[in-house]
This record gives C-alpha cells, sequence and structure tokens, in this order.
C-alpha cells in the first residue's frame, strides 16, 4: 500500500509539472493583454508597465521563472485584479466560503440523493420511484443560475427565511447556496444508486443472504447499498472538486467572496498569475481527490486491488 | 454662470418631487397598494432636509477594489472610493464644477499660462499629520516614474507636466518633473503647454497628494488593506482586506472640511449579479441599486428610479485601410450611406432602454460648458441624423465609385449581451436600408477587441469613449492623424490643424479654442463621416426615497458621498 502511495505520488509532481507547463503556453496564446487600460498608454509608456510585472522577458524565461517560483512555492503576483496582491494569498482568502458551501451541498445533496436512489430501487415502478427519478431529472436538467435565482426569491425575498445574498450572517447565508449547490449531486447519487441497487438486489448472493432469512433492512443496508457505492464513489470524487472549488454561478447570485468566481474572471482579463495559480490548486485538489477514490475502492470492495497482484 | 442650468434643474427636481410625495400618499388609498409602497409613500411625505438621527448608508459596488494607490488605481471603482477617502488640490463641487479644495482659493497662473502657483490650506491626513506640498511633489513623481508602472500617471500626465513624457520613458530623472514645494504649504507646478482645463485634472485621483513617510515606512505593503492607507477626503477607508467584496467608509474626523460631512458610515458590498443586486434592494438591505439590461426595462416606471445621463460616447468606427489595403470604408459616400442609415431614436428607446440618448455628436451634452454656461453641445448641435432615404442615395454613389453592386463588412462589437442585442439591431437596420450590403457580426471579450484595434483587423468596431478631463478635446483629439486611438488610418489635414491650434497658440483664446474644437467635431462627423457617433449612455438606478444629496460626476470619481445624507428613514 505505502509503496503504492509512493509511486502515485511521484505521477502526481509529474502530472502537475505538465498541467502547468500547459496553461502556461495556453494562457500565453490568449489574445488580449493584463494591463488593464493598454488602450490608453503609448507603446513605450506600456513596454515600462509590462517589464514591471516580467512580461517582457522572452517567453523561456518567463516560463523558468514561474517554474522556479512554483518549486519554492510561489504563485506570484496578481497584475490586475487586485495589484500586487499576493495570488496564495488570494487562494487562500478565497477558498474558505467555497469550500464550506461546497462541502455542506455535497453531503447534503448526497444524503438526500442516496436516501431517495435506495428507496426508489426498493420500491421499484411504484410512484415513489417516479417521484424520485423526476426529482433526479429536474435536479440535472434546471441549471443552477435559475435554480439559485429562484431560492434567493423565494425563499430570501418572499418568504425571509433566510438571508438575500451577502456572506456575513454565518452559517445561515450558507444555507442558499448550499442548497443550490446541492441538487446537482443529490440528481446524479439517486440515478447511481437507483440503478446499481435494482442491478445488486436481483443478483444471486441477495438471494441467498434473503434465503438466510435477513431482514430486508439488513438486505439492503448491508448487502445492496455497499455494492451500490463503488459506481458512485466514481463519479462524486471528482464532483467534489468541482464543487469545492467553487461555483462561478452560485458564487455570483449570492455575492460570495469564493474561488470560483476568481478563476474565470482572471481568464476575461488575463490575469497571468492568478490564472495559473487557481489551475494548479484545482489540479492539486483534483489529483489528490482522485488518489483518495483509488483508495477508497479497495476499502469499499476488497475485490479491487490496489498495486497489480505484485505483493 | 455654469451652473444656472442646474439650479433650474434643481429647482424643478425640488417641485416634482413635493407632486411625486403628494402621490405617493394618494396611492395609499389605492386598490392595488403592497405594503411596500405604502413606506415609500409615507417616507417621501416626510419633510426632505431633515436628516435622520442615523446617518448610514448601504451601497453595492459591481466589482471588487483593484488597488487603492492613486498612482496605480486606473478602474472605476477604485477612483470612486479615492475620490471619497481622498482629496487633491481641486475637487468636482455639487454642480460639477472644480473648485478649491485642498488649494486655499484659487492659485496665482503666470501670464503665459504654464506656471501656477498654488497655496495649501490646513489639513491633516487621517493620522494627524499635515498634508504638505511635498506630499503632491511625492505622489506626482512616483505616478510618473518608471519604476512604479502606473498606467494612468503616464497618461494623465505626458505632454501636460513639463517633462513628464521623457521621464515615463526613463529618458530623465523624476526629480525633474514640472512639480515643486517652494516651502510646506506652497507647490509649484510648471506645464508643458497651456492647460485651459487644468483646475479640473487637479480633482483627478493620480493628482492626489501621498504621504511620503508613511508610503516609505510600508513599501510593498501599501494601500494593500485600510490599514495601510492614509486618508486626507471626507471620509476614511475601512474594513477592507485588499482582495474581499466588502468595506465601509467612515466619516473622518481629521478632515478639514469635516462639518460639512454628515454620513457616518456607509457600508459597501461588492455585488457583480445585477438581479441579485434588485433583490438586496427590494428586501431593504441595500439603499441603491444600479438596473441594466432587462431590469431596466422592468422598473422603467417604478417612482423610485433615478436616471442619469453619463458623458460616455459609442460610435462606429471605420476603418479605412486593413492589413495594408483599402477597405470600401475608404470612400466617403460609403461612410456617410452607414452613418445616415440606423434609426438611433429606436435603438435607445427600444433596444437599450436604459435612459441612453440618440447621439448625433461626438462630444457628450450635459458634459462640458464655456464660460456663459452655454454646453458645449449648443455651437455645434446635431450633425449626420437618421435620414434612409438620403443615405441609400449616398450609398448608390458609393457603391458606384467603387464599381461594385456588393459590400461584405465586418462589425467589431463587444461580447456581452447587451452589445449583441445592439450588433444585431445595427446589422439588421444597415442591410434593410442599404441594398447590396452583408454585415458579419463579430463579438469579442473587451481585451481581444483592444487588440484587434490595435493591429486595425476590423472593419466597422462599435466603440466607446469616455472622458478623462473635462473638456471636450478628451474625445476630439482621439482622431488626430497617427493618434494612438486612430487605428482607422483616419486622417485630415484641415482637423488636425484645428486641434493643433487649439492646444497651441489657441490655448488661452478661450472663445476661440471653442470654436476650433467645434469645427474640427464638424469636419470629423459632417464633412468627412469619417466615424459615426450612435448613443450617449445612461444609467437607471433605484434609490430608496430617504437617500439625499449623491452627486454623480462626469469623470474621475462617478459619485460624490461628502454631501449626501439620510432623512426620513425611521
Amino acid at each position: 500500500m505505502a509503496r503504492y502511495i509512493g509511486k502515485r505520488l511521484i505521477y502526481m509532481v509529474i502530472t502537475l509539472a505538465l498541467i502547468a507547463t500547459f496553461t502556461f503556453f495556453l494562457m500565453k496564446i490568449l489574445p488580449g493583454s493584463p494591463i488593464a487600460s493598454a488602450s490608453k498608454l503609448s507603446p513605450e509608456q506600456r513596454a515600462v508597465v509590462e517589464a514591471r510585472y516580467g512580461l517582457n522577458e522572452p517567453l523561456p524565461v518567463q516560463y523558468f521563472d514561474y517554474m522556479f517560483g512554483l518549486l519554492k512555492g510561489d504563485l506570484g503576483i496578481s497584475i490586475n485584479q487586485f495589484k500586487g496582491a499576493n495570488v496564495t494569498d488570494l487562494i487562500l482568502s478565497r477558498m474558505g466560503p467555497s469550500a464550506q458551501i461546497g462541502f455542506q451541498g455535497m453531503i447534503l445533496g448526497t444524503i438526500i440523493g442516496v436516501l431517495l436512489g435506495m428507496v426508489a430501487a426498493l420500491r421499484q415502478n411504484t410512484w415513489i420511484d417516479y417521484s424520485s427519478t423526476l426529482i433526479a431529472i429536474i435536479g440535472i436538467s434546471i441549471p443552477s443560475f435559475v435554480f439559485a435565482t429562484l431560492l434567493q426569491y423565494w425563499l430570501g425575498v418572499k418568504l425571509e427565511w433566510f438571508p438575500v445574498a451577502l456572506w456575513k450572517d454565518g452559517f445561515m447565508s450558507s444555507v442558499l447556496p448550499s442548497i443550490a449547490l446541492a441538487m446537482f449531486p443529490l440528481a446524479t447519487a439517486a440515478r447511481f444508486i437507483r440503478t446499481e441497487m435494482i442491478e445488486v438486489l436481483s443478483s444471486d448472493y441477495i438471494t441467498l443472504a434473503k434465503a438466510k432469512g435477513s431482514s430486508g433492512f439488513e438486505v439492503a443496508f448491508k448487502h445492496a447499498f455497499r455494492n451500490a457505492l463503488i459506481p458512485l464513489v466514481t463519479v462524486l470524487g471528482p464532483m467534489a472538486v468541482g464543487i469545492l472549488t467553487g461555483s462561478l454561478v452560485v458564487e455570483q447570485v449570492f455575492a460570495i467572496p469564493g474561488i470560483g468566481e476568481q478563476f474565470v474572471k482572471s481568464i476575461m482579463v488575463n490575469d497571468f498569475s492568478i490564472i495559473m495559480g487557481t489551475t494548479i490548486f484545482f489540479s492539486v485538489f483534483l489529483i489528490v481527490v482522485i488518489l483518495i477514490v483509488d483508495i477508497l475502492y479497495g476499502i469499499i470492495d476488497p475485490r479491487i486491488r490496489l498495486s497489480g497482484g505484485k505483493n | 454662470m455654469k451652473n444656472s442650468k442646474l439650479f433650474w434643474l434643481m429647482s424643478l427636481v425640488l417641485v416634482l418631487s413635493a407632486f411625486l410625495a403628494a402621490c405617493g400618499g394618494g396611492s395609499e388609498e389605492g386598490s392595488e397598494t403592497p405594503e411596500k409602497e405604502k413606506e415609500d409613500g409615507t417616507s417621501t411625505e416626510a419633510p426632505a432636509g431633515e436628516p435622520d438621527a442615523v446617518q448610514e448608508l448601504n451601497l453595492m459596488e459591481g466589482a471588487e477594489i483593484p488597488s487603492m494607490d492613486s498612482a496605480i488605481a486606473e478602474d472605476s471603482v477604485a477612483f470612486n472610493i479615492l475620490n471619497n477617502v481622498n482629496e487633491g488640490l481641486f475637487r468636482l463641487n455639487q454642480e460639477n464644477v472644480a473648485e478649491p479644495a485642498l488649494a486655499e482659493g484659487e492659485p496665482e497662473i503666470s501670464e503665459d499660462g504654464l506656471t501656477y502657483t498654488f497655496k495649501l490650506r490646513d489639513a491633516n491626513w487621517s493620522n494627524g499629520t499635515p498634508v504638505t506640498a511635498q506630499d503632491f511633489v511625492f505622489s506626482w513623481q512616483r505616478a510618473i516614474d518608471p519604476a512604479t508602472g502606473s498606467p494612468y500617471g503616464p497618461y494623465m500626465m505626458a505632454g501636460t507636466i513639463k517633462n513628464a513624457t521623457a521621464i515615463s520613458e526613463g529618458k530623465m530623472d523624476k526629480a525633474e518633473l514640472g512639480i515643486e514645494a517652494t516651502d510646506e504649504k506652497t507647490l509649484v507646478v510648471t506645464l508643458e503647454r497651456p492647460v485651459p482645463y487644468f483646475m479640473s485634472l487637479m480633482a483627478f485621483g493620480t493628482f492626489y497628494p501621498q504621504n511620503e513617510a508613511f508610503v516609505t515606512e510600508k513599501g510593498d505593503a501599501y494601500a494593500s488593506n485600510s490599514d495601510n492607507l492614509l486618508s486626507n477626503g471626507p471620509f476614511v477607508l475601512t474594513n477592507w482586506d485588499g482582495t474581499g467584496l466588502k468595506w465601509s467608509m467612515e466619516k473622518n474626523a481629521e478632515y478639514w472640511d469635516a462639518e460639512t460631512v454628515q454620513l457616518e458610515k456607509i457600508n459597501v458590498d461588492v455585488v457583480k449579479e445585477p438581479g441579485t443586486a434588485v433583490n438586496l434592494y427590494t428586501s431593504g438591505e441595500k439603499d441603491r441599486a444600479g438596473l441594466s439590461g432587462e431590469y431596466a426595462l422592468q422598473y422603467a416606471d417604478n417612482e423610485e428610479v433615478i436616471k442619469e445621463l453619463e458623458p460616455t460616447l459609442f460610435y462606429l468606427k471605420f476603418n479605412q485601410e486593413r492589413n495594408g489595403e483599402k477597405t470600401p470604408l475608404a470612400n466617403e459616400n460609403i461612410r456617410r450611406a452607414i452613418s445616415l442609415a440606423f434609426n438611433k431614436q429606436d435603438l435607445t428607446d427600444v433596444v437599450l432602454a436604459n435612459g441612453s440618448l440618440p447621439a448625433n455628436y461626438l462630444v457628450p451634452t450635459e458634459f462640458t460648458f464655456d464660460e456663459s454656461g452655454a454646453d458645449f453641445r449648443e455651437v455645434n448641435g446635431d450633425m449626420n441624423e437618421f435620414n434612409a432615404e438620403e443615405a441609400k442615395k449616398f450609398w448608390a454613389t458609393g457603391l458606384e465609385e467603387l464599381g461594385e453592386t456588393e459590400v461584405t463588412l465586418e462589425l467589431l462589437g463587444g461580447d456581452s449581451e447587451l452589445a449583441k442585442k445592439m450588433d444585431e439591431y445595427l446589422k439588421s437596420q444597415l442591410e434593410e436600408n442599404l441594398e447590396g450590403l452583408t454585415v458579419n457580426l463579430k463579438a469579442v471579450p473587451f481585451n481581444v477587441r483592444l487588440e484587434l484595434d490595435e493591429a486595425q483587423d476590423y472593419d466597422i468596431q462599435n466603440s466607446g469613449w469616455g472622458p478623462d478631463y473635462q473638456d471636450p478635446m478628451t474625445f476630439i483629439d482621439l482622431f488626430v492623424t497617427g493618434s494612438s486611438h486612430n487605428l482607422m488610418s483616419y486622417s485630415n489635414p484641415e482637423f488636425d490643424k484645428l486641434i493643433e491650434q487649439a492646444k497651441g497658440e489657441l490655448a488661452q483664446d478661450l472663445a476661440g479654442r471653442w470654436d476650433a474644437m467645434a469645427k474640427a467635431e464638424k469636419i470629423l462627423i459632417e464633412d468627412d463621416a469619417a466615424i459615426a457617433p450612435i448613443y450617449q449612455r445612461g444609467v437607471m438606478s433605484l434609490q430608496k426615497p430617504y437617500v439625499q444629496g449623491i452627486v454623480s460626476h462626469p469623470f474621475g470619481g462617478d459619485y460624490s458621498y461628502k454631501w449626501a445624507f439620510v432623512s426620513g428613514k425611521e
């Protein structure tokens, strides 16, 4: 196991270096200048401003400068969104709110989704199954923008149960955005669990368990659910990364100081160091989660062997 | 008097608000009166002018603060806050006329109009140290120093303040800049050429002073959050962590004119989604919300709506030379045909519907006034108004001259919903009125458009410009031959000469200069049809009736809260 993880860690570093390299050069192909008022400056003056951010150097020099900084954990400074602000600090300060609503949304969505999926599978082809499927379809198909706006209008403005927007009332502020984010994992979990459960419930060992006199509850949770989890874990991992690292739409609608919105904005305005910083941050997150998911497979289902049977 | 028109407007507003108050009261008996409206009705009935005990405003901004360093700032959010927490030699007053602020009275101006001697009033920074003439010298030199990397420093100073151009290009030491502190309270500024609008420049953020000791002590951390900032204006910035979505402005007790300032605190949150801003306004959390796009249409008849005209002008640029080859737009009749062929009134009323005005001019209306207070627009009036019949005639002549029956042109524009909608409309108008014309739309993000503009890689471009100082020149000199904003190969020696005269020999002959600029505008639009004006931007906002005295400005910071107060909220 330790050897396996060690090997994976080395792969992770290589993957990261490749991602950073590709992003760096792709980003430099982006049209437009990071100097916001470029249109107002003469070419000489613009050259002076660019030199301040090292943008006048040849591309390979810029690349090695950046990678060398990266090795030391330095993500550089923002060029135009927060002039001179340290990108590491920016990411750290923006990560909290994104992670909080993402985590809450993920937990809420997964729990409700799993329950819905299980009930639907156990009561296949009844009204319970149909309404659970309907909820899953709605959750997948309504864009989060519409859902977030509706939540804000009805639960915030009309009923006044929760703050309309802004990040200042602690947990209460996080409720609506979390619900908005929960819809997607909810729908996904419900669909996967239902499909898998139906398949698992018809397999031989379930029949055996029933024949041995296990109660319906025991069969459902102890035998069927565990096996139905595998495909869910596969999709939930990467989805968790997407949600925990913030959603442009939900953060924007609820005016939350999160990181998802920064990522998109930085590309729009060519703020190179923020593009790089957020991309690397997301990549690290994703790679680590994939590793965790792989390890989880082994725990959930011992039949899946991680190290390819060498040991 | 420059102010007469505004005074007249103000009194009209007062009379109108009295009417509105009466109406508001009456609507209480109306059949469909939700609770919200009742509250508003009563609040407008309260006598405006009696400030409440609690003086706190809750406002929103559309973006974060990129930098609070006046030498580095280049965006509207930062300039707006700078205008409220800092102050320069002059400040735009409630009538948008630059009046002495840190300067004690008008400066002494030398005969040749090149040397200004300012006396400073006794004023303090928010840490209690006095604002000195040296603070100005320090900040101006810092803004022009290439090492600072200031975008607006060179832009505002080059060609205006003595030696600024050479210093900004690293060819001269910053100590050579035309600014000198002869003693603690005396500042002597030397200009490159006489600048008739110099006072209004002094109200612009880039020319604010900075406390040398403080800036040096903080080093790179200067202006990185509200603790690393000093104010010398009506308010102090607080609760700003440098990258966050919220901040406050609190009354500055050290401000020399603190007794005028009534607001104790302004709480600002960044809300980027227009719908969210409206919801926060409706739920009563915020006192003012901008209305854009569909929200402008939806709330157009709401009685809490205020409309403001901005001095920002949008126009079509006709590129006469692309990739070294002449475009069909090099033909004057083709250009004129296009500039006459779209209905601007319908565009502003139906497509934009946000209080914008159709523009048949370049220099915006309600922006600059001559000595007698007459709007620059009264001199030149309207040019190239929509006229489909005329357009068709010019089009036919133009095609004949080109020897073509069909022309395909690319229209380059922004990628916002509104910009796309507008360009669709222009395309349909042009293709409908000009037979044989095909318009291909190209929608790109702002910085990509700048790049294409610079490479002169477009046929027609939907472009906009806002002023950087209060003078028609900020618009007109964009189009002189070889200007870094021309970028469409327009060149008319007569036009260039008028601009040169206005900047040179006529600089101190105000009437003659005004006349030269008016003639130049006429040549540009009417004679040459070099550009086709489209509209002057208007903005609509919702504002609670208890909010009083927010002043909006045509350039520099968008708003002043110095004179604002809350009346009738409770």
